[in-house]
């Protein structure tokens, strides 16, 4: 195997500031993405608890829909297809006045395939806490409203943080398929740098350094969420 | 432009299937080396000599916090250079798919053995069982009856993440299908058959499996 290697193009221009661009996009796909998911989970999670069954099954959809079709054919759906399928002047305006079109396509397809992995989770923390706090919070008086708003959400989460940890690098990790519609994220920087100049091993052994840190930060940023929380959280 | 045409499908379905072919390919091997590669690791991890499973533990870790696509890209490089020529997208992408893969299987089958009760390693010993004949006769056993529906939910997942060997341009099924969305002009028709086929297969796959546990179980 011969192979020239020459770490310093990493640090010369163009290249080195790709690179960085390359992990902003990252980093921007993925927060914006948890935030979608984290509201489309929370939502449909909790729906997937209550009483009306119309509800409940709606939200069942949502989750078997978003779990069974495979990410990438989610993206291209949002969008080749979602912009055609909708109003004629929505889909206009999607085409032409969306502001960054391929990040917000990607923060909603992503978000929205990821909303379906945390409502998994947000049921399962529900699940854990409601069968005992559900009656002692609603013997207390407190409507069924305020009684997911005050206890079973609170502590329902609680006992999920770590499983939401790995729904959050698993978003973090999906967040490299916005590059098939054109978003410049990490990965496809590191591709970009290997075509113009050949030294693939430096830049995705970069790209691959960055991700396991990053990666690293996500998991250690959490578990020191998890145990600022833990001692208020009640044994169940 | 016409408003629908559903015709495309039938026209292309020649294409569509071979794409299907590459697709159920890659998934079988992917999960065979996978499941081959995921046991040695996990032998590897078990060793009690760190030079064995310190190694083990890192390929595991990094390959899990990395992007597939950045792994189909790793290969889709090293692959050729490794051999000396140029080779096609698909045996670089088949092995991409195995070493990835393996990763994530041994950490099923790591997890399968160690559910599996302390109590029960001890009491094989104390019947005079070496380790190897406990771990064969007695640990394996019950492990696997406990990893099969994790492993089967697996295959679900890498049928799913075959999609992506797009960003290499090897021709599975989403992929035949985006050349002919493009071709024909027809992105509605062709990704709506897309996701219907991929939740068709995906979503009977998965509640066979939930069926099949809730019986174990009862």
């Amino acid at each position: 195997m011969n192979y020239q290697w020459d770490w310093g193009v990493l640090l010369r221009e163009p290249y080195a500031g790709w690179l960085i661009s390359g992990i902003g996009w990252t980093l921007l796909v993925s927060a914006g993405s948890w935030v979608v998911a984290l509201a489309a989970g929370l939502l449909i999670g909790v729906a997937r608890g209550l009483p009306n069954r119309l509800i409940r099954l709606a939200a069942r959809c949502y989750v078997e829909l978003f779990r069974n079709v495979p990410p990438l054919a989610q993206l291209f759906l949002w969008y080749f297809v979602f912009p055609e399928i909708v109003p004629k002047a929505v889909g206009l305006w999607i085409k032409r006045d969306m502001p960054e079109p391929e990040l917000v396509t990607a923060v909603v397809a992503i978000g929205l395939f990821g909303g379906a992995r945390v409502a998994e989770q947000v049921r399962a923390g529900i699940d854990a806490v409601g069968r005992h706090l559900l009656p002692a919070a609603l013997a207390t008086g407190l409507r069924p409203v305020q009684a997911y708003r005050l206890v079973l959400l609170p502590v329902g989460l609680r006992a999920i943080v770590g499983p939401l940890t790995s729904e959050f690098l698993v978003i973090f990790k999906m967040s490299s398929i916005s590059l098939t519609i054109g978003v410049m994220d990490l990965t496809a920087e590191s591709r970009h740098i290997e075509n113009y100049t050949f030294h693939g091993f430096e830049a995705f052994a970069v790209a691959t350094a960055v991700y396991l840190v990053l990666g690293l930060l996500i998991s250690a940023a959490m578990s020191a969420l998890d145990r600022r929380l833990r001692p208020a959280a009640i044994p169940t | 432009m016409d408003p629908f045409d559903w015709g495309v499908i039938a026209r292309s379905m020649d294409f569509l299937a071979a794409g299907m072919a590459l697709s159920a390919l890659l998934v079988v091997v992917a999960t065979l080396g996978g499941v081959v590669g995921g046991a040695g690791l996990a032998a590897l991890r078990r060793s009690p000599r760190r030079f064995l499973s310190a190694p083990a533990a890192g390929y595991v870790g990094v390959m899990r916090s990395v992007p597939l696509v950045l792994v189909l890209f790793w290969f889709y490089f090293l692959v050729p250079l490794a051999i000396g020529r140029p080779i096609g997208a698909l045996t670089s992408a088949l092995v991409a798919f195995v070493l990835f893969e393996a990763a994530f299987y041994c950490e099923i089958i790591r997890a399968g053995i160690a559910n599996v009760r302390r109590g029960q390693s001890q009491a094989a010993a104390a019947t005079g069982l070496r380790p190897w004949q406990a771990l064969r006769l007695v640990i394996l056993p019950q492990a696997l009856r406990a990893m099969v529906p994790v492993l089967l939910n697996q295959i679900i997942i890498v049928f799913q993440d075959t999609s992506l060997v797009y960003v290499v341009a090897l021709r599975d099924f989403m992929t035949s299908a985006s050349v002919i969305a493009s071709r024909d002009g027809r992105p509605i028709e062709m990704y709506t058959l897309v996701a219907v086929v991929y939740f068709a297969i995906c979503f009977v796959g998965s509640y066979a499996l939930q069926r099949r546990r809730k019986l174990n179980y009862r």
